[in-house]
């Protein structure tokens, strides 16, 4: 008496395989939407973050240190005043404090606070994706930060210093600034996620990694001024490599072609790297 | 006999312990579930029945055993599987920040449906749920059984041939309840499979066709609602109480009389074929209860006498 016929088991697999394509294929896009989403509920600190940390940040160096430190600063065969100099890497750290943002909270909240990598892993998606959509996410809003810097330090430049940075190459700073949150961000995020609690972690990321990283990565003199003891923390930290980067698209600082290959790979290592340690800590985490 | 949506054979789940040996969740599972029909895992707290789920559900690798879900593999199929599945997990996983209706909408979008199908599914689950006055709520303002719905509601949104619900009532007001077995019998009469795990034995006993009861991993009976009370109880139970501090001296004296008897903390159950005549002689021996009443076996019953535990906490 049953009103309808069943499909037979033969028919429900062939359904399921159709109904797996999409969701295989744009799973990615599908989580980063949501991420996307859920950061409108704090859109304001986004949006008051991206254009006035810049404009701060800017403004007070020019009016304050640039003008105390008139000299210009050797840098690379060339001498340029010192808020261009420091520039690049303030666009880079900008991109690297979101990530040490986007990279934490909401992955401890997906696991444990709100549970909803659960909830995404339930349905059709991947916990790969899931991974993939945390690392795009993020990556929309440092893009949003890095274009609104990258203006600013436009408008500065051409009202200070014009045709001290050179607009033709200087945009690609956008991409380093990227490519350094994610380089920062990636392993990060794969600490976060196998992090079962939050017990203040966070906050220690924030000062005993982010701040040295800040203070004695070449952000606000050469590198090469400290002494050697305290140049490895540059050498190793991805806001140094991504500054020379970006003083190299921005004012033509010249950098001996393996040390900028050495820049590059460093940033590509860390960040495919750390995604692919991060995909692996969330499937495992999501398998349990 | 249709062939079996979902199989499962010596299916096994271990989790990793510190410094012990492996805690065996599931131990040795093998069951099969036909299409459309309406299977409950029942058990105490800790049996491994949501542990079984979240396999089921393709999201918790299984440790050994075989397991086909819609003819799939879930190690290989994830994705492919939990596309045609509907999941409602034991404990709400809804995004707090997003609103009721976006929960919702969200959801059918991880299935890779429409935008115009999401927002139609969206509407119409809200009222399923009957949520629709709470549509902009953030999901963290409503109330526990609010969200509730609005996860089971979650779990319909692609139109699931298999609907999993883990404890879908619990938290739920009686009438709230109504409505969703109300919608599982619709949904059931439209060809869609359910597996369901519930500590309340009269919503077993109503959604279920065919039940299995788990105690640490294990299978301990299997059966319909109506053969595992026959094979595991009486037809009859008699329920008499003499105070807390006395049942557990009286019962000694209860001995004999009727199949067997059970002492809970608050009252004896005499499980017999005839009440009425068990009580006559329990006041024959001279002992007068407080109170007494002969009803029916439940399933209630079958699982006090399988697991030992009385199953609503
Ligand atoms: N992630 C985990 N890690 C370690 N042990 C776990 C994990 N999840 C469940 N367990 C253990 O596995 C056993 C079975 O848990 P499960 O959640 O499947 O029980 P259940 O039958 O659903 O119980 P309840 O009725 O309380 O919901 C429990 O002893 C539990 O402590
Ligand atoms: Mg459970």
């Amino acid at each position: 008496m049953k009103p309808i016929t069943q499909p037979t088991l033969a028919e429900l697999t062939a359904e399921a395989m159709e109904w797996g394509r999409k969701p295989r294929r744009r799973g990615s896009w599908y989580v980063t939407e949501h991420m996307v989403r859920a950061m409108r509920a704090y859109g304001w600190t986004i949006v008051v973050g991206a254009l006035g940390q810049p404009i701060l940040y800017l403004l007070g160096l020019a009016v304050g240190l640039a003008a105390l430190i008139a000299v210009p600063i050797p840098d690379g065969g060339r001498e340029v005043p010192y808020l261009l100099f420091v520039a690049p890497a303030l666009l880079a750290t900008a991109a690297i404090s979101v990530a040490s943002e986007e990279f934490t909270y909401p992955v401890m909240a997906g696991f444990k606070w709100r549970q909803y990598f659960y909830g995404f892993n339930a349905s059709a998606l991947s916990s790969g994706q899931i991974a993939n959509g945390v690392v795009l996410g993020a990556a929309a809003r440092m893009l949003v930060t890095v274009v609104a810097y990258w203006a600013f330090i436009c408008i500065f430049f051409e009202w200070l210093y014009p045709g001290a940075a050179n607009f033709a190459t200087s945009w690609i700073s956008i991409v380093i600034g990227l490519v350094a949150g994610l380089a920062f961000g990636a392993p990060l995020m794969a600490y976060a996620g196998a992090l079962e609690e939050d017990k203040g972690q966070f906050a220690l990321v924030q000062r005993f990694v982010f701040m040295p990283m800040f203070l004695f990565s070449g952000t606000f003199y050469p590198l090469a001024t400290l002494p050697l003891w305290l140049q490895w923390i540059g050498w190793i930290s991805p806001l140094w490599h991504a500054s020379e980067l970006g003083r190299v698209v921005t004012y033509g600082k010249t950098v001996e072609p393996w040390l900028l290959a050495v820049h590059v790979t460093y940033l590509l290592v860390l960040t495919v790297g750390g995604v692919i340690l991060a995909r692996r800590v969330f499937t495992r985490r999501l398998a349990k | 006999m249709p062939e079996a949506v979902i199989t499962a054979e010596s299916l096994r789940k271990t989790y990793k312990v510190k410094g012990k040996a492996d805690f065996v969740a599931v131990d040795d599972l093998s069951f099969e579930v036909a299409p459309g029909e309406s299977f409950g895992l029942l058990g105490p707290n800790g049996a491994g029945k949501s542990t079984t789920m979240k396999m089921i559900g393709a999201v918790s690798t299984r440790t050994a055993g075989s397991l086909s879900i819609l003819g799939l593999d879930p190690d290989q199929y994830g994705p492919e599987i939990r596309s045609r599945l509907g999941v409602v997990p034991q404990q709400d996983n809804l995004d707090g920040e997003l609103n009721a209706r976006e929960n919702l909408f969200i959801y059918g979008r991880y299935f890779g449906l429409p935008a115009k199908v999401c927002h139609e599914k969206a509407d119409e689950l809200l009222a399923f749920a009957q949520l629709e006055d709470k549509a902009k709520s953030r999901v963290d303002a409503l109330s526990g059984g609010m969200k509730r719905r609005l996860t089971i509601a979650r779990g319909l949104i692609n139109d699931p041939r298999i609907l999993l619900l883990d404890e879908p009532t619990t938290g739920l007001d009686p009438q709230a309840r109504h409505v969703l077995w109300d919608r599982l019998f619709r949904l059931k009469e439209r060809g869609t499979t359910l597996v369901l795990t519930t500590h309340y034995m009269d919503e077993a006993e109503q959604l279920c066709d065919r039940l299995i009861v788990v105690d640490k991993g294990r299978i301990m009976a299997e059966g319909t609602p109506s053969s595992l009370i026959r094979q595991h109880s009486s037809r009859e139970v008699l329920e008499v109480r003499f105070g807390s501090d006395r049942n557990q001296q009286v019962a000694g004296t209860l001995e004999g009389i009727g199949d067997r008897v059970e002492v809970l903390p608050d009252r004896i159950l005499v499980y017999t074929s005839d009440g009425e005549a068990a009580l006559e002689r329990i006041t024959a021996l001279g002992l007068s209860p407080i109170t007494s009443l002969v009803r029916r076996s439940s399933l209630e019953d079958v699982f006090l006498r399988l697991t030992g535990r009385s199953l609503i906490e």
